[in-house]
């Protein structure tokens, strides 16, 4: 996984509320057995509609999602955080995530950033009157700032240093492999195997 | 102080506990798929990992499989079926494929083998694996690279979720379902209200339901955005599992019941949040909109946006479905019937489809989808088949069928159904398409009057 301390880059408003991750890559993109080519997966129903916000040329190359509230509900799919990532995006800002969606960000370092609504949208206003707007996003300081203003957001100590140290999570479990085999030794003799 | 049910099952699956650090937690099932594995298993390959315990995984192919006999046509979703069984061959994990007695949806073959028992930790690269904890045990939906964490370690890092209560008093009136209570609960507290919980489903209505129908409840708490949904074990469950391939017997079976009922939030444990709800004022339910939050009953009419909890949202809806506000939602045409999913692709949800069918004629496309092989033979032994093919719906063989756009059952632009599955998105049943989301009862209706109907109004 790629190392997050800090970003700056400029920003996309995706106004609606309640994107879920059928939105994000529809199913038929889940076809695929690698890891790339997704970037033309993302929000592609929603990219047919040449209104929609991120055909807008003036977005091109923007890396910062700033997106509505329940963002990456539903499907477990973390299709859609790759197809985020490969599509150049490395931040996404919303005032609440869906669990899992949140979760797979993290494991992948793409940043999940949680603000309170109205910033959320002042940020989406900031953009939407100057696109070229830059947003620096520093986790080393769990701060977002843009202009002259400045927002604290929360992360836990654990999700940050592991973000920031770009660590790979099975190799950090399997420095406690004594643990799990301790562990497996007592469980109950009656639960199920699948063989 | 007491201790919640979700409490209990997790601290007894804590490996390790450090400060400031997420919990490692065992997982005691990991159930596999065609379409978040493939990923995984590469991973695994490329860090030179095997899979630590096979024997706790199993495999199926569901979500690309057609539901008529044949190979599957489009290349894609081919290749992605052949390489689970190249994965599954390599890495020593067992397979259900195609053709298999075995084979079916992957919510659906846990609990029918007795692989999914009270007390477990059991995970999927599929978020609906919030079924299997109608059982009693915690069970969640986890993305391909924590997919690939349990296939090399068998544990997974993760924080306790808070504890939600959904309190469900009194009984369910007659044609009322565990799939009309689970939308009206979704409707209530919305699509992000179990965000961060698992929700423990409690009340005199939810001992009622038959483990059927606890699943179909279980199964949409995602939808609600909680990661997990519970029932406390009873006699219902211990009845269900018992003489099943994989549960316990003898002597193990009393040791195995006698822990189980243990598994029950305490009189005086606290949960972080509680609702309630009273189930003796439901009525069939169904959405009109784009999210499972956006429902009513129905006996009303297409809301107003501006009466809804989030207008713009609302106005969106309406516009993709091509509704307007004020139509009575029994006017709603239909153009297209799909009995199945793992949210009520059940022998129980066949049979209360059939009761309605019987002796009638669809006027709809009308699938009936067995959620498994074994759930086709069983409904094939009780004649089921013959009802439904007589009332002119098509039989057809096990998968995730229409659930989701990913096999050849899809919804063209602009059609609308009335579906038994979970989620009513833009284009999740094929790009464009509508859904209402329904009850099996109210599924089989509709399919007889072309409209949204209730059994109770033919
Ligand atoms: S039936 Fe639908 S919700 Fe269930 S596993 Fe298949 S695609 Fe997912």
């Amino acid at each position: 996984m790629e190392a997050f301390v800090t970003h700056t880059g400029r920003a996309v408003p995706l106004r609606r509320s309640n994107v879920d991750t059928d939105q994000i890559i529809p199913a038929v993109w889940l076809k695929q057995v690698s890891r790339t080519g997704f970037e033309n997966g993302l929000f592609s129903a929603w990219r047919e509609d040449p209104g929609f916000v991120l055909n807008n040329p003036v977005h091109e190359g923007a890396t910062i999602l700033l997106a509505g509230p329940d963002f990456g509900t539903g499907s477990s799919r973390e299709h859609a955080v790759w197809a985020l990532q490969q599509y150049g995006f490395r931040v996404v800002i919303a005032a609440r995530f869906g669990d899992i969606f949140r979760n797979n960000s993290t494991k992948m370092g793409l940043l999940p950033v949680v603000l309170p609504g109205e910033i959320v949208e002042a940020l989406q206003a900031g953009v939407e009157a100057d696109p070229t707007l830059e947003i620096a996003v520093d986790l080393a300081e769990r701060q977002v700032r843009w202009g002259a203003e400045a927002a604290a957001f929360e992360i836990d100590d654990y999700t940050r240093w592991r973000l920031m140290e770009g660590l790979d999570d099975i190799g950090l479990t399997l420095r406690n492999a004594d643990a799990i085999g301790t562990y497996e030794n007592g469980r109950q003799p009656w639960l199920p195997t699948t063989v | 102080m007491g201790r919640t049910l979700a409490e209990k099952v997790w601290e007894q699956h804590v490996v390790r506990r450090a400060e400031g650090e997420p919990d490692l937690l065992y997982i005691d099932l990991h159930l596999i798929h065609e379409v978040t594995s493939p990923q995984a298993f590469d991973g695994l390959r490329m860090a030179g990992r095997p899979v630590r315990r096979p024997d706790l995984t199993i495999a199926t192919e569901d979500h690309n499989v057609p539901t008529v006999l044949g190979p599957i046509n489009d290349p894609v979703s081919r290749v992605q079926v052949e390489t689970l069984r190249k994965n599954c061959a390599e890495f020593g994990v067992r397979l259900h494929p195609m053709g298999d007695a075995g084979q079916g949806v992957v919510h659906i073959i846990g609990p029918q083998f007795g692989l999914t028992q009270p007390g477990m930790t059991i995970v999927c690269g599929d978020s609906h694996t919030s079924t299997h904890g109608a059982f009693g045990g915690i069970a969640f939906g986890i993305g391909t690279s924590e997919v690939e964490h349990v296939l090399a370690t068998q544990t997974l890092p993760a924080y306790r979720p808070k504890t939600m209560a959904i309190e469900v008093s009194g009984e369910l009136p007659p044609g009322v379902t565990a799939k009309d209570l689970i939308l009206a609960i979704i409707a209530r507290i919305g699509t992000g209200g179990g965000q961060g919980y698992i929700v423990e489903y409690r009340g005199e209505a939810i001992r009622k339901l038959s483990m059927e129908g606890r699943m179909t409840v279980c199964n949409m708490s995602i939808e609600a955005g909680a990661r997990a949904g519970m029932i406390a074990p009873d006699e219902t469950t211990f009845e269900y599992l018992k003489g099943r391939p994989h549960a316990p017997s003898g002597a193990d079976w009393d040791a195995a019941v006698e822990y189980w009922r243990s598994l029950v939030s305490d009189e005086d444990a606290v949960f972080d949040t509680a609702v309630e709800i009273d189930a003796t004022t439901l009525t069939p339910f169904v959405t009109w909109g784009t999210n499972p939050g956006q429902g009513a009953p129905l006996g009303t009419s297409v809301p107003r946006p501006e009466d809804t909890a989030d207008p713009a949202a609302a106005a969106r809806a309406l516009e993709y479905m091509g509704l307007t506000a004020g139509t009575p939602l029994r006017e709603v045409k239909v153009d297209t019937v799909f009995v199945g999913s793992c949210t009520n692709g059940r022998l129980e949800d066949l049979r209360a489809a059939a009761e309605v069918l019987r002796g009638r004629q669809v006027v709809t496309r009308t699938l009936i989808v067995p959620g498994s092989m074994l759930v086709k033979l069983q409904a094939e032994q009780e004649g089921l088949h013959e009802v439904f093919k007589a009332a002119g719906a098509e039989w057809r063989e096990a998968g995730c069928s229409m659930c989701l756009g990913m096999n050849p059952d899809t919804l063209a632009p602009g059609e609308r159904s009335a579906s038994t599955s979970n989620r009513n998105f833009e284009g999740r049943q094929g790009k464009g398409g509508r859904t209402h989301l329904v009850s099996p009862q109210v599924a089989a209706a509709t399919a007889v009057t072309g409209k949204l109907t209730a059994p109770a109004d033919l």
